[in-house]
């Protein structure tokens, strides 16, 4: 795997990319990050992504993977020699792609209204984002992680959200500490990690970045 | 080889459901099939998938497995020994994965958009997007199927699973509406697919004939005309 070349197409606040650094980092992958600037999509990022033209892609040797929860599984089954990401029995294996798959299908949609939008459409956001969080809670359990006692796949989809709880708190008066506290506390768990720690932005600068979106999207 | 009880929530009209019962009989696996009625939904479903509470729902061994796409996978997974359902190699599997989302994410959801659709213009406009859509899909099979019958190579697979069970409906709608969505002269290749899919041994008394599926169509709507005045 030594000549292997590893590209990641990233935004620096996207929670979906960071699934990927973390993916990267958990498996001691070397690669070089590229940003992107979204305003002005580089010709590689059309080129390697032209169906959705979004970011992240993991670009190796070449070859692009698109889809972040897809790129993890790519790089789980490539660097398959240390730090497995996804269970090995079938059944913790479908569990973990369902709840991937609906962290994709609900928490998005509803965290975006909670700080791109006001008035009944952010009450409606706030409310169904705290009840994914809620049903999520009720997955994770008593577990350390969702993968049990090991770190793995639905982790990594999710706790890039994180990132971005002081922007949910800010814009939309809510305290994630007081609805989720297991969730807070799984979050800060996760942290813990180095490949969490370098892969996620500092949440004050993800709040700044908010900032300026509200104002160019007229929220504010 | 998996032991233990298979069981298949669901009914027979549903293009996601065909997906499990085509992925059970590659693997020569036979369900017990319990019927699902659309209007009420049984305490097994609610219990089993209380996140969406749809079909289908697979019970291996009672233990529940959810959202059609997991459950290819899992079934994949579970029975090693039949036919391989997803590619071998990772980055065709990455592949695979990623068409069956923009199938199901994408193209399919206009599908019914148009089906909902009123009126000649709106349904025009709908249709346009996914003649879009349907080059991109005829593209895809072209790299992917590297010169064989199907996107999973000499035998089908995964994507032909995803896509090839949503066609019964896809005619049907062609028909109700008597509008072609899939044209042969724009997608050739996956015109021919879609007839060597069809008549596969493991497909061929899986998917409903069209006729049926717009005959249900209609009587479903009359039913909940009548339930809703």
């Amino acid at each position: 795997m030594a000549n292997d070349e590893v590209i990641l197409l990233d935004f620096w606040p996207s929670m979906f990319g960071m699934r990927l650094r973390i993916a990267l980092a958990e498996k001691e992958v070397k690669y070089e990050y590229k940003e992107e600037d979204l305003r002005n999509k580089s010709p590689l990022l059309l080129q390697m992504n032209p169906i959705h033209k979004k970011i992240p892609v993991l670009i190796h040797n070449g070859k692009p993977v698109c889809e972040s929860n897809i790129a993890v599984e790519y790089i789980d089954e490539v660097w398959k020699d240390k730090a497995p990401l996804l269970p090995s029995d079938p059944y913790d294996r479908a569990q973990a792609r369902f709840w991937a798959d609906y962290i994709d299908k609900k928490l998005y949609d509803s965290a975006r209204k909670i700080w791109g939008t006001k008035g009944e459409e952010q009450e409606a956001g706030k409310k169904d984002f705290i009840e994914c969080l809620n049903v999520l809670e009720g997955e994770l359990g008593d577990k350390p992680y969702f993968g049990g006692d090991n770190f793995g796949f639905v982790d990594i989809a999710l706790i890039g959200f994180y990132s971005w709880f002081y922007a949910y708190e800010t814009y939309g008066n809510l305290s994630t500490e007081a609805e989720c506290p297991k969730f807070v506390a799984w979050a800060k768990r996760c942290m813990q990690r180095d490949s969490v720690a370098k892969s996620l932005p500092d949440q004050h600068k993800v709040l700044e970045f908010i900032k300026v979106l509200r104002k160019k999207y007229g929220v504010e | 080889m998996a032991t233990g009880s298979v069981k298949l929530l669901g009914v027979w009209a549903s293009p996601f459901v065909n997906r499990v019962e085509i992925a059970l009989k590659m693997k020569s696996v036979e369900p017990e099939f319990i019927l699902e009625t659309t209007l009420n939904k049984s305490e097994l479903l609610l219990k089993s998938n209380p996140v969406y509470k749809k079909i289908p729902v697979l019970l291996h061994d009672e233990k529940p497995i959810c959202e059609s796409l997991v459950i290819l996978q899992y079934i994949d997974d579970s029975w090693p020994n039949g036919p391989s359902i997803l590619p071998s190699d990772p980055y065709d599997r990455a592949i695979a994965r990623f068409w069956a989302s923009y199938i199901d994410e994408k193209w399919y959801p206009l599908v019914v958009e148009f089906m909902k659709a009123e009126g000649k213009e709106e349904k025009a406009a709908v249709l346009e997007k996914i003649s879009e859509g349907n080059l991109l899909l005829e593209e895809a099979f072209i790299k992917i199927n590297k010169g064989n019958s199907f996107f999973g190579g000499d035998r089908i697979g995964y994507l032909d699973i995803v896509l090839g069970s949503l066609l019964g409906w896809v005619k049907a709608i062609e028909m109700m509406d008597e509008m072609k969505i899939l044209d042969e002269t724009k997608m050739p290749s996956l015109a021919e697919w879609d007839k060597r899919f069809c008549s596969d041994n493991v497909v061929k008394d899986i998917i409903p004939q069209p006729e049926k599926l717009a005959e249900i169509h209609r009587k479903f709507h009359q039913m909940k005309k009548a339930t809703s005045n």
